[in-house]
């Protein structure tokens, strides 16, 4: 039976976006054509062309490395910090001015709802800019020497699934510090970026210290392998990650990381029920699970095992998917038809290797690529799905029955980004805390993201840590 | 309305027995994170209602409304005409619902009653000493039959507050179980009762939770947030609490109770807000007055605004609706 109060579609409009029929590169501060073979970027959720883009051939990328170079030379390392941050600050306030147009851009390009979009995202990109404007002139202060100096030119790689927010995790402190930058958007997700383009124009930034080349792993590999580069930070995943950490070895590049994830989501007997249960739903529910921090897997305690998963199935029967621009829905597109296949083969792995499966009931939609809110229980530590990150919103949970034996599971992974503890026991959290093998813990929380707080991997996560004061180290020397 | 059900839930008869049942039981209860539980209540602040579902909202929200007067100058002229404005709160559009109820101090429930007859809205009245709840338990009780007598449907108590704060559960649950007898009339009728925590007093949200479980186990009807005499009243993240309680009791032993935020609810968005809440939290069965109401006066006006202007695309001003 229908509920009596169906909310009516509420969509945010389109027309605050004008997107163009195709895209060039954008190299020492102008749109200019590239040489390889243009790619259409597509709506996830419709499978509608939105705009073809231009790929960066080799010798697209050299000129984008040298037009970082000369303005790094010329113009950007000769600016005093304070100079630096007039910059940083104007962008971060167009970003603000412009923040409709942005998030519409990137819940259309992406899939991700516009609520997650216009409320998470984009903000935390402000928020990014104008935290590191603050840092450009006190550099001398940040414990990172008495003197630091800029790296150079950085080659900055980032995935798609938060696609101007890793723009600005990895611009934001690059240009702070007194570095120009080369940096190459997912193939899947160009738009907000090239956005980004023009408001560096719109805020006069001098031309070369940001460069945009789109393209896919060819345009990328170009990119961290070209000399020219003194850094190279990369955003994605694991198995690129290790290609890029092979290619640079040997050479004067510096290197952050940050990788893939399984996150472990720990439930204790004390916890507060409700709230655990909002925060296992961000968990892995966040950006349709597609996030390298994601608490994919959900140690429970067993005493309260079968009680927690009535009430998460309950919340998770009550999340809405849709139409990534209504403002009501809580679930969109997955990315791409390649992510979608992957989540679903492992799923299936999952269902082979005898987990129970339990997924929301509700109608996809017949266009775009769509998988509903999934669980899996009755999994344990040897199962495929508790150790590969699916990226995807798919839950596997696991039981556990003392705290040694949350933290021994949490731990045995190859990964080590994020957990996540609830209790209220205030002494538990900072065992916990100081135990897990993990660059971020949450306590009572899942998913927060903050500006001053750094961010990044143990072990195949990563290394480097992006945010904060400490994320300043990865673009000085 | 008014029903002869059984008091104590058995489930229960363990927890009730003594003072230190009662204090283990509210203290193992899963506690309540401020900020998940605040974050969880903006959340769902942020849904967009429009259109065909805003007319749904709106016109729910005019049947929720328990229309308030609790002022020491109210009068028989001022309830009678709170009356007339309950039962057709839109003498211009005779497709305007009726509100719930009329609030009233038990003085004025005869008044209230007389004025309502047989139009189908109910006569609330506070009793307990309102708003503190700072007298004897007799004259609380003769408070509540006083009101009972005169024709009040629905029952407002206030809880003990110093009680509950000294940790004196049974105290408290004890007075919530007598003055639910003293609800009883002689026919065998009741009036429903409706238990008011003043939340705003209790301060954390382990105790809302607490009081709404003790207040539950005692048999109430309802379970209301605040008397709007003390600041902060009603807030969304207080009513997302009891909502859960009531979810989780209904859950544990079958029976619904009714949640009622009062105080500081003005707008027909804040309204919409609160109903929102109820679809997702609670569920929809709670869509409906017998198991929500809004506390309210002034949010009236503002639901018959947006009313009218769903219905003839224009505002109209406030000249155009009636002040009672």
């Amino acid at each position: 039976m229908p509920s009596p109060f169906e909310y009516a579609p509420a969509p945010e409009s389109r027309a605050v976006v004008d997107i163009k029929p195709s895209y060039g590169l954008f190299i020492n501060g102008e749109f200019v054509d590239g040489h390889g073979a243009s790619f259409k970027t597509i709506s996830p959720a419709t499978e509608e062309v939105l705009a073809e883009i231009a790929e960066a051939d080799e010798a697209d990328v050299d000129a984008a490395v040298r037009a970082a170079r000369t303005a790094y030379d010329k113009v950007w390392s000769r600016l005093p910090g304070r100079e630096r941050a007039k910059y940083l600050y104007r962008i971060a306030r167009i970003i603000q001015e412009r923040s409709r147009e942005l998030a519409v851009l990137e819940s259309l390009d992406n899939g991700k709802p516009i609520k997650e979009s216009r409320d998470v995202d984009v903000p935390i990109v402000a928020a990014h800019f104008f935290y590191y404007a603050g840092w450009a002139d006190k550099l001398e202060y940040a414990g990172h020497g008495a003197d630091p100096r800029a790296l150079g030119v950085a080659a900055q790689v980032i995935p798609w699934n938060f696609p101007l927010l890793m723009l600005a995790w990895k611009i934001a402190p690059a240009l702070a510090c007194g570095n120009t930058v080369v940096l190459k958007p997912a193939e899947t997700t160009p738009l907000t970026a090239l956005l980004f383009a023009e408001i560096c124009q719109q805020a006069d930034l001098p031309p070369g210290v940001v460069n945009i080349v789109t393209g896919a792993g060819g345009t990328g590999q170009a990119l961290v392998g070209h000399p020219g580069v003194d850094k190279v930070a990369f955003t994605g995943s694991t198995a690129v990650g290790k290609a890029i950490a092979r290619s640079v070895a040997g050479t004067s590049k510096r290197v952050t990381l940050e990788l893939g994830g399984k996150a472990a989501n720990i439930v204790f007997d004390d916890a507060p029920i409700d709230q655990a249960v909002e925060g296992i739903v961000d968990g892995i529910f966040f950006n349709q699970g597609h996030v390298c921090c994601a608490g994919s897997r959900l140690l429970v305690q067993e005493s309260i095992a079968e009680d927690l998963l009535e009430r998460l199935k309950a919340r998770m029967s009550t999340l809405r998917m849709g139409d990534p621009l209504d403002k009501n829905t809580d679930i969109g597109a997955i990315n791409s038809g390649e992510q979608l296949k992957r989540i679903r083969e492992l799923s299936e792995v999952g269902d082979a290797e005898g987990a129970e499966r339990w997924e929301v009931a509700c109608e996809l939609p017949t266009k775009g690529f769509w998988f509903p809110p999934t669980l899996f229980t009755g999994v344990s530590q040897a199962h495929r799905i508790a150790r590969e990150e699916i990226f995807g919103p798919v839950l596997s949970v696991l039981t556990f029955r003392t705290p040694a034996e949350a933290l021994e599971k949490a731990n045995n992974t190859p990964y080590g980004l994020s957990a996540g503890v609830w209790t209220e026991k205030g002494s538990l959290i900072l065992k916990m805390a100081s135990s897990l093998r993990a660059g971020v813990v949450w306590a009572n929380t899942f998913n927060k993201f903050d500006p001053t707080s750094p961010f990044g991997g143990y072990k195949e996560s990563g290394y480097g840590r992006e945010g904060g004061r400490h994320g300043l180290e990865a673009y000085l020397k | 309305m008014s029903s002869t059900s059984t008091i104590l839930d058995p489930a229960f008869e363990d927890v009730t027995r003594s003072e230190a049942s009662l204090r283990r039981f509210l203290h193992g209860l899963p506690g309540v994170d401020q900020v998940g539980a605040e974050a969880r209540a903006a959340g769902l602040a942020t849904r967009s209602i429009k259109t065909s579902a805003k007319e749904f909202a709106l016109d729910l929200a005019i049947r929720m409304v328990d229309l308030t007067t609790l002022e020491g100058q109210d009068t028989p002229g001022k309830v009678r005409a709170l009356s007339a404005k309950a039962m057709r709160p839109d003498p211009s559009d005779p497709t305007c619902p009726a509100t719930a109820a009329v609030c009233v101090y038990p003085d004025m429930a005869g008044i209230a009653k007389q004025a309502l007859g047989t139009s189908g809205v109910h006569v609330a009245a506070v009793a307990t000493a309102f708003p503190s709840g700072r007298a004897a338990l007799d004259i609380k009780l003769a408070d509540t039959r006083d009101a009972v007598d005169a024709g009040a449907d629905e029952i407002d108590m206030v809880i003990d507050r110093g009680a509950f704060l000294a940790g004196r559960y049974q105290h408290v649950y004890d007075e919530i179980v007598a003055v639910r007898e003293a609800c009883h009339r002689e026919n065998g009728e009741s009036a429903h009762l409706k238990v008011i925590f003043e939340t705003g007093e209790l301060q954390t949200y382990d105790n809302v939770r607490r009081a709404s479980w003790l207040a539950m186990m005692a048999g109430a009807h309802f379970i209301k947030t605040s008397t709007g005499k003390v600041q902060p009243a009603a807030t969304l993240p207080v009513t997302l609490v009891m909502l859960q309680a009531v979810r989780d009791f209904r859950e544990t032993t079958g029976r619904m109770v009714g949640v009622k935020p009062a105080g500081g609810i003005r707008t027909a968005k804040d309204a919409i807000k609160y109903l929102v809440m109820v679809n997702e939290v609670a569920g929809e069965d709670w869509l409906d007055p017998d198991w929500f109401r809004f506390g309210a006066s002034t949010l009236l006006n503002d639901l018959l605004m947006q009313r009218t202007k769903m219905k003839t695309g224009r505002y109209s001003g406030p000249d155009y609706f009636t002040l009672d």
